[in-house]
């Protein structure tokens, strides 16, 4: 999962200062492991030299955290191309899947685009996957139900969540 | 690539005010396993329905075999669901006072078989089910279960060229669940027969060649989105 | 108690909150139970309305006065006659003393050449078609007859003002002095109260046994409701109050719907008149105690009803479970109250005669309602047993006979009414035509030489007599008219006709062969030999009653009839005019007219009417019939079958209601069976057998029963078995035809539940 892409997509509300971003990293994705100063900043800069940010202004006062930034049209650009992407199917997806419903839905971007475009990959493999368990012996088809199972686990998760922040957003968002 | 047995095209349909369809899509080839799915209330069942001949769709069209179904007549209608289509239904389907035998003879009976002949196919399907122990019961003395793989066997007895299941999967375990769907897909192979298939499992979903996705009334087709 | 409200509370807040469904539920209960209801109010005033009638016609009937006429005197006589077909109550008066009594209902006795007339009959005069009428009665109409000098608001009746009547003992009149008839009338033999009693039970059980079924309508909704009830925690007493609510509030629906029909209905009555039979929507009152009965009884049996129909099903939690399914019907019990019934029936054979004897009515209606009420009692077991071992044979039929199999208590419900009813009409008919012929009174007329004998009682002679006989011929429909001069003619104390006519109208009367005017014939049959040629007689001629000798000469012939005369009055002195003229019989005699006319059609007999009464409205018309029935007895028979079809219709509109209901729980097969692609005509055949079956069933258990129970009655009444067989069969065929409509009426709901949209209804 990209810090960076993510930062993009927080970004893409509006201009922010370095403090403001990683409050609001930690607040939706950091749970147990909240982003140090460091790798915000750090993070910032690859994107400033990669023009995928840019600074906004620098208030009075010393230090970092005065700077503001906000998002290039080249970075909107690898934005949309990431959350439009299905991410490879295979277990243990969730943290990228799931920022990535949640930044489609603080831009503004469809939910169910992102959930229906995971579906066909996932699906796609687990097509793959139940046509090899009609022909495999039976170690095979064992070991394709737990592949099987794991992915449909994680679609069933994605689909909960995307109709749980939908009916949130509904809520925060009149 | 052969031609669509089945097109349902920008079907619309309402109930009262609310709208169930909105311009919703789908075909379906021979010998091709499509499933449909989407969320609760998002027009599936309604899909089916209108793509079976069942329900007629307020605008749109839906052809099979060349042949424009919401042109026909209802008794024409009622003749093709008899001869060429196989349905599972959500809810309630099978006729509670006819035993498990009779209720999977039914379709057979409807098409002129003799009544011998039609119970002893019907018995064989429910034994390729797993469910001969339960033929002479009726409906409301099996288990949900076994109710449903009741209602699979009446809808493969009569060979189907176009077989309509709606959630038939969903009373049973992953076990008995993949045994109906193995059978599914195999005679859709064997026969060139189009399955059309409404579920909410990925797992399910997975035996088809293709799925479509209903959301609030209309069709998103996923090859595209690919 | 307190428990008893909180679940009918419940109960009640179930219904009104179960949406349509419910409903529709107590609307379809409210109107089947109010129909009952209805009924019963209508039958709960039949004693009111005879009560009301006998009191009004015993009012304004009147008894010959003997004595000397009193200042009160009326001279009168009766001319009943009938118009379009009905009968019309006429009276000629002509006051006698200074002060004539008047009958009820009319202000002022009219004099001559007016009359008084009531509602109706002014009508009728003052209608389009009235021209005959108006001719028939050219008297001035002076006033109306009041609703308490009718028996019935559309009596055709009339009072004619006369000053031609005489009172003498062969007069043309009668005297009165009073009106009413003090003595009260005659009670009914005991005979005549069996056969009310029957009726009156073969009415009412039937009504009864459908209100019985109409409680249970929906009973299957219910049962869900209950299971659904138990899974939050009810425990079996608190679900079974609850439904009871809902009984409870369907019967008091019902009472409120059926006060509804039933005032409704009376604010028709009035329009409506049956074999001369009308009713005051004013004696249309229900016997208080009867009233009040219905109206507490209903509810309470409602509520009972369910109590025990709800033994049968085991309300648990996760869905209903029917008893019924795993334990058979008993027969035992079943046959109980039939066999009691019979036990208490046939003891009383022969007991009963129309002379003596006299009528346990408790006795004998104990057991009727008993007979017919276990009939209802039988049905489930017989419907249940046979159902059971029936196969399937087409799709439709398979259909049918396993719907029937799964619910075997709903199917005989719905028939229960009809079954009743059939059985109880066929014991009726059967006790009916048994004793019937008891009551047919012989007239001794034959209606083969003449159809209208015509009497005219003033003393005309042969000039006004060919001027009747004229005026009678010109009368549409009229092929032959003989009029002649008629009076009595006797031997010591044998008595025959006297008759002078022409030689064609003796032939017309006795079939005299070889006539020529001057003959003289003596007339006579086998059991009534002629007078002898050369008898001393005595004649008695006209009102003043001379008596005159005379001795048949000794040139009369002597024939036997042929054939009996016309009114029965085989012997007779036949004189052609010649003849007369040499004896001692005045010119002027009273005539008699016989008629060869056809008179099939009403009007063709009021055109005959009114061409008598244009010659003088004292003129009397009367129609020949082989047999006329006693009339009480007649208006017995009526009421019973105004009651039969009355019942039937009611039974077969609330079938109508059951069958819908039953279909309406159906739905959902019904949309599966249309989706896969089943033919209307199959689900609608099915449809019909499911109905054909139990009503055959029905049927011949019906047949069976009204047969028995009428064989038992009329071995009580000591008559000689004898049934009617077709009288059976069309009440039968009246019954099945009865559910093949309603089968026919519930088709287009059939294809309606057909439609797919149907399906997911829950
Ligand atoms: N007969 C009907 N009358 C009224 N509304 C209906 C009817 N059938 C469907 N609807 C409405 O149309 C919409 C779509 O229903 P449909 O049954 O097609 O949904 P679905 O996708 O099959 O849902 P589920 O997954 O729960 O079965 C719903 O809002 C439903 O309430
Ligand atoms: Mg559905």
């Amino acid at each position: 999962m990209s810090i960076g892409l993510t930062l993009l997509g927080l970004l893409e509300s509006g201009p922010r200062h370095g403090y403001d971003l990683k409050r609001a990293y930690d607040e939706r994705f950091g749970h147990d492991h909240p982003l140090h100063y460091g790798q915000v900043y750090s993070t910032l800069s690859r994107l400033l030299k990669g023009g995928l940010v840019q600074l906004e202004g620098v208030e009075p006062g010393a230090g970092p955290e005065r700077k503001r930034y906000a998002i290039t049209d080249a970075g909107v650009t690898d934005l949309d191309g990431w959350l439009g992407r299905a991410e490879k199917p295979e277990p243990y997806l969730q943290n990228t899947l799931y920022t990535k419903v949640v930044l489609a839905l603080l831009t503004g971007r469809s939910a169910d685009d992102i959930l229906d475009t995971q579906r066909a990959a996932h699906l796609a493999l687990m097509r793959t996957l139940t046509r090899r368990k009609s022909t495999g012996d039976l170690a095979d088809q064992l070991i394709c139900d737990h592949a099987l199972f794991h992915l449909e686990a994680d679609l069933r998760w994605l689909e909960l969540t995307a109709a749980r922040l939908a009916a949130l957003t509904e809520e925060v968002l009149p | 690539m052969t031609a669509p047995l089945l097109v349902a095209a920008d079907v619309r349909r309402s109930f009262g005010a609310t709208p169930a369809l909105d311009g919703a899509n789908l075909s379906v080839r021979a010998g091709e396993v499509v499933a449909v799915m989407g969320p609760s209330g998002s027009g599936k069942s309604t899909l089916l329905h209108c793509a079976a001949g069942i329900l007629l769709p307020d605008s749109g069209r839906v052809t099979y075999d060349g042949a424009e179904l919401t042109a026909l007549s209802d008794a024409r209608r009622s003749a093709l669901r008899r001869s060429e289509f196989g349905f599972v239904f959500q809810f309630g389907q099978l006729v509670p006072e006819l035993t498990c035998l009779e209720n999977v003879a039914l379709p057979l009976r409807l098409a002129g078989t003799r009544r011998r002949d039609a119970a002893r196919t019907a018995l064989e399907w429910l034994a390729r089910l797993g469910t001969a122990d339960v033929a002479g019961k009726r409906p409301g003395d099996v288990s949900g279960g076994q109710g449903q793989r009741v209602a699979v066997a009446r809808a493969l007895v009569t060979g189907p060229r176009v077989l309509f299941a709606d959630e038939p999967t969903g009373a049973l375990d992953s076990y008995h669940g993949e045994q109906v769907m193995r059978l599914f897909t195999e005679s859709a192979r064997d026969s060139g027969a189009a399955v059309v298939l409404v579920t909410h499992e990925p797992r399910v979903a997975a035996y088809a060649d293709r799925e479509v996705v209903v959301r609030d009334g209309r069709s998103v087709d996923l090859e595209r989105a690919r | 108690m307190r428990r008893w409200a909180r679940d009918l509370a419940l109960g009640v807040r179930l219904v009104a909150r179960g949406g349509r469904g419910a409903w529709t539920r107590l609307t379809l209960t409210a109107v089947g139970v109010g129909l009952g209801v209805a009924l019963l109010l209508l039958a709960a005033s039949v004693p009111a309305v005879l009560t009301h009638r006998d009191d009004r016609t015993n009012a304004r009937d009147f008894n010959e006065a003997s004595g000397r006429p009193t200042d009160t005197s009326v001279l009168y006589r009766p001319l009943d006659t009938e118009y379009h077909g009905e009968g019309v109550y006429a009276l000629a008066v002509q006051a006698l003393g200074a002060h004539p009594a008047v009958p009820p209902g009319v202000s002022r006795l009219p004099g001559p050449g007016e009359m008084v007339v009531s509602p109706r009959f002014r009508a009728a005069l003052d209608a389009p078609d009235g021209a005959l009428l108006r001719e028939r009665y050219p008297y001035r109409v002076v006033g109306t007859i009041g609703d308490e000098g009718l028996s019935g608001p559309r009596e055709y009746s009339v009072y004619l003002g006369s000053d031609t009547l005489t009172g003498s003992w062969r007069g043309n009149a009668q005297r009165l002095d009073r009106w009413g008839s003090p003595t009260p009338d005659r009670g009914m033999d005991p005979v005549l109260l069996l056969v009310t009693v029957l009726g009156i039970a073969a009415l009412l059980v039937p009504v009864a046994v459908f209100v019985a079924t109409a409680v249970r309508f929906g009973s299957e909704a219910r049962d869900r409701q209950q299971a659904a009830l138990r899974l939050v925690g009810a425990d079996r007493a608190t679900t079974r109050r609850t439904a009871s609510a809902e009984a409870l509030l369907g019967a008091l629906a019902g009472l409120v719907v059926g006060a509804g029909f039933f005032l409704a209905g009376r604010r028709l009555v009035e329009l409506l008149s049956f074999d001369d039979i009308s009713v005051f929507a004013g004696d249309l009152t229900p016997d208080p105690v009867l009233a009040v009965l219905v109206a507490v009884g209903l509810p309470v049996a409602a509520v009972l009803i369910t109590l025990v129909a709800l033994r049968r099903v085991a309300a648990e939690p996760l869905g209903v479970v029917r008893r019924s399914t795993t334990r058979r019907r008993r027969l035992w019990w079943r046959l109980v109250p039939p066999v009691v019934g019979l036990g208490l029936l046939v003891p009383l054979a022969g007991r009963v005669t129309r002379s003596g004897g006299s009528l346990d009515t408790a006795q004998v209606a104990a057991g009727l309602v008993l007979v017919l009420a276990g009939t209802a009692v039988l049905l489930p077991w017989l419907v249940e047993r046979v159902v059971g071992r029936m196969g399937g044979g087409g799709v439709a039929r398979l259909l049918a006979v396993r719907r029937l199999q799964a619910d075997s208590g709903g199917a005989a419900r719905t028939v229960s009414g009809i079954t009743v009813a059939v059985a109880g009409a066929i014991a009726l008919q059967t006790l009916f035509a048994g004793v019937a012929h008891g009551y047919e009174k012989p007239t001794h007329q034959d209606p083969r030489a003449a159809q209208a004998i015509v009497t005219d009682n003033r003393e005309s002679g042969p000039a006004q007599r060919a001027a009747l006989a004229a005026g009678l011929r010109r009368s549409t429909g009229v092929h032959a008219v003989y009029a002649f001069g008629h009076g009595a003619v006797f031997v010591g104390d044998d008595g025959g006709s006297l008759v002078v006519g022409d030689c064609a109208t003796l032939r017309a009367y006795a079939g005299v062969a070889g006539c020529a005017d001057g003959d003289v014939f003596t007339v006579g049959t086998d059991r009534s030999p002629a007078f002898r040629p050369g008898s001393a007689t005595t004649l008695l001629v006209g009102a003043q009653d001379r008596e005159l000798r005379w001795r048949i000469p000794a040139t009369a012939r002597t024939a036997v009839r042929s054939a009996h005369s016309v009114e029965g009055d085989d012997r007779a002195v036949l004189l052609t005019p010649k003849a007369a003229a040499a004896s001692p019989l005045p010119p002027a005699m009273p005539t008699t007219a016989y008629v060869r006319a056809d008179l099939t059609d009403p009007l063709a007999y009021d055109r005959l009417e009114t061409a008598a009464a244009r010659v003088d409205p004292l003129i009397d018309v009367m129609r020949v019939s082989g047999g006329s029935v006693d009339a009480k007895f007649a208006t017995v028979r009526t009421g019973l079958l105004i009651g039969s079809i009355a019942v039937l219709l009611v039974i077969g509109a609330s079938l109508l209601v059951t069958v819908l209901e039953q279909l309406r729980a159906r739905r959902r097969p019904l949309a599966v069976l249309a989706a896969f692609g089943t033919r209307r005509g199959t689900v609608g055949r099915s449809v019909l057998w499911q109905t054909a079956i139990p009503v055959l069933l029905g049927l011949a258990l019906a047949v069976l029963v009204g047969v028995v129970l009428g064989g038992v009655l009329l071995r009580m009444t000591a008559e000689p078995l004898w049934f009617d067989w077709s009288g059976i069969l069309g009440v039968t065929g009246a019954g099945a035809g009865v559910v093949l409509l309603v089968t026919a009426l519930t088709l287009p709901a059939v294809w309606r539940m057909m439609r797919p949209g149907a399906m997911r209804t829950e």
